[in-house]
């Protein structure tokens, strides 16, 4: 009986505390100004009528669309270099060489813990050398960086269990290696694949500082930046149309991300848990 | 290891080792030319004057470095990353161990749960920033409100969450546990349910009681799992620059400043080049003792 009483409790207030400013967002986001902003009203309940003015200001006066086609643009392009250097590289890291496969596999991911905050700085001069300054390529140059060593360690796992026998009867009837990787092997690993394609564009969606450091212009924000940055006017902030463009841009990569967790965990246990 | 060497020779480097090595390659050099590339080109600029807009620069030996350690900025940052990461890290530890436990057994909802605990995790951490930037507002904050609502302020009396050095450094501090804490209490599930559950089965048999078996039995099971939870927890948050960017730019007079953040200041915005690139040099001890617990971490999942 306590023992049911505690683990309600403690699921209750973890989940109030830690979905507490998605639920603020919501509330905001459809709150008039008058009652935003007058400091008697209960913040929890509407004393006015719900509006949707706010949604209507995010996407009508301000460049809040052109900020989600552009990340989606980086996001797509991000993906396919991802794809074209990661799958290759994780196949041959799992099948060709042996155990040292593993060791540079190893060695890959750790490239993923050197930070961004780290190498913004001489990148920030590379941009500007190829003259990418302002310019979504420098994004779409910079992102695979930190996207591929991650997604060849997530698809090594995955490669490594799928049986050999298949390839080597793929072999067997004919095909070269590289065909029994593309014929084969490829086919059978969509799920993998899809994997990693979900698991960029989240990474992509949630940069922040390359972001905030190659692109300046208004119109050449990725959502993470534009929101921060160009939504707040001066000293105004327009509470209600930030709060729907926070709440509109994470809910998707949160849904996305939700149904992909399970993988994305597996690679970030770095083996600790079998 | 017979076999394992067998395999290498059935299906091994010795088939086609130049496939092989042209389908590693190119993600090789990729990563390469944009991570090592840049990472050396940190060292080199911390050596010298580079400044944005202007393409000419000069060995200065360590002069970057003599300033820097006497600017009291740069101490306050190097001593609040240190207390954002153990900090949050000891927060995000204990709680997301007792919620583990917590979302281990099933029950009705538990999958909606889930998606609601883990949304500081998946959502642009630059947008859940700024829904805290709103509900830590220095007029607005719903906090505030529910504080003079119980009569512990009087109206317009309550603290500027952000505007105060204390109240900031723990503002900013609960918005690191806020978003690390999920993360940490998924991969704790992980472990906790790859564990037999015949072990604390038998445990209950032999009359231990509840935290006998957790702190005797589970947790000590789970050190390797722990160990990557609290890697990965350093690693998110000694380098992080856009909690502390987005809640207070580093400000009140520096006293929420990290090293990313004062790097991004001087590098970035004060076009001082290669003071940024020498403060962000900092991060790099840190960073190697991680990888090193990393590795060993690896090297025995693959030994086990």
């Amino acid at each position: 009986m306590w023992g049911k009483v505690v683990h309600v409790l403690v699921i209750t207030v973890f989940t109030v505390l830690l979905a507490f400013p998605f639920y603020w967002m919501v509330i905001t986001s459809f709150k008039q100004n008058v009652d935003l902003y007058t400091m008697e009203n209960n913040p929890f309940v509407f004393n006015a009528k719900p509006t949707l003015d706010h949604l209507k200001f995010l996407f009508t006066e301000t460049r809040f669309v052109r900020w989600l086609a552009n990340t989606t643009f980086v996001g797509i392009v991000v993906v396919a270099i991802t794809l074209v250097l990661a799958v290759p590289a994780a196949y041959s890291l799992a099948r060709l060489s042996g155990r040292w496969g593993e060791r540079l596999g190893i060695a890959i991911f750790l490239t993923y813990l050197v930070p961004q905050t780290l190498l913004f700085i001489p990148l920030s001069r590379v941009v500007a050398y190829l003259g990418l300054q302002d310019s979504l390529w420098a994004l779409i140059l910079v992102y695979p960086s930190f996207t591929v060593p991650f997604s060849i360690w997530l698809l090594m796992g995955f490669f490594k269990s799928i049986p050999k026998e298949l390839e080597d009867a793929a072999m067997v009837d004919g095909l070269t290696r590289f065909g029994a990787f593309a014929k084969m092997v490829i086919p059978i690993s969509t799920s993998g694949i899809l994997t990693v394609v979900i698991f960029t564009f989240t990474l992509v969606t949630q940069e922040f500082v390359y972001a905030l450091t190659f692109i300046s212009s208004e119109s050449n924000q990725m959502i993470g930046t534009g929101i921060p940055i160009f939504l707040v006017r001066g000293d105004v902030y327009y509470w209600g149309a930030l709060m729907a463009a926070c709440l509109i841009a994470s809910l998707p990569i949160a849904f996305l991300y939700n149904l992909f967790l399970d993988r994305f965990i597996a690679g970030f246990t770095v083996g600790a848990v079998k | 290891m017979a076999i394992a060497r067998a395999r290498i020779k059935s299906v091994g480097a010795a088939q086609s080792p130049l496939l092989g090595a042209a389908m590693f390659t190119p993600a090789v050099l990729y990563i390469l030319l944009l991570v090592a590339g840049p990472f050396s080109l940190a060292f080199l600029y911390a050596f010298s004057d580079a400044r944005i807009g202007n393409t000419e620069m000069h060995y200065v030996g360590l002069e970057n470095f003599r300033s820097i350690l006497k600017s009291p900025s740069f101490r306050m940052a190097i001593r609040n990353s240190f207390i954002f990461t153990i900090c949050s890290q000891i927060v995000v530890i204990v709680g997301a161990n007792i919620l583990a436990i917590a979302l281990e057994k099933t029950f009705r909802g538990r999958g909606f749960i889930r998606f609601l605990i883990l949304l500081p995790w998946v959502a642009p951490i630059a947008l859940g920033a700024i829904g805290w930037k709103w509900i830590l507002d220095s007029i607005y904050s719903v906090i505030s409100w529910v504080l003079v609502a119980l009569h512990f302020y009087k109206p317009f009396n309550a603290p500027m969450w952000l505007g105060e050095p204390h109240l900031a450094i723990a503002s900013v501090l609960l918005v690191h546990s806020w978003r690390l804490m999920p993360f940490s209490t998924v991969l704790l599930l992980a472990g906790r349910t790859a564990i037999p559950k015949d072990i604390p089965e038998a445990a209950a048999v032999d009359g231990a009681g509840f935290w006998r078996t957790q702190f005797q039995i589970i947790i000590p099971m789970m050190r390797p799992i722990l160990s990557v939870a609290v890697l990965f927890g350093l690693i998110f948050t000694f380098t992080d620059m856009t909690v502390v960017y987005i809640l207070t730019a580093g400000g009140p007079f520096d006293s929420t400043q990290t090293l990313p953040s004062l790097a991004f200041a001087m590098g970035i915005q004060g076009s001082d080049l290669a003071a940024g690139a020498a403060i962000s040099l900092f991060l790099v001890p840190l960073l190697i003792i991680i990888a090193y617990f990393m590795l060993r971490v690896a090297h025995r999942a693959e030994v086990n």
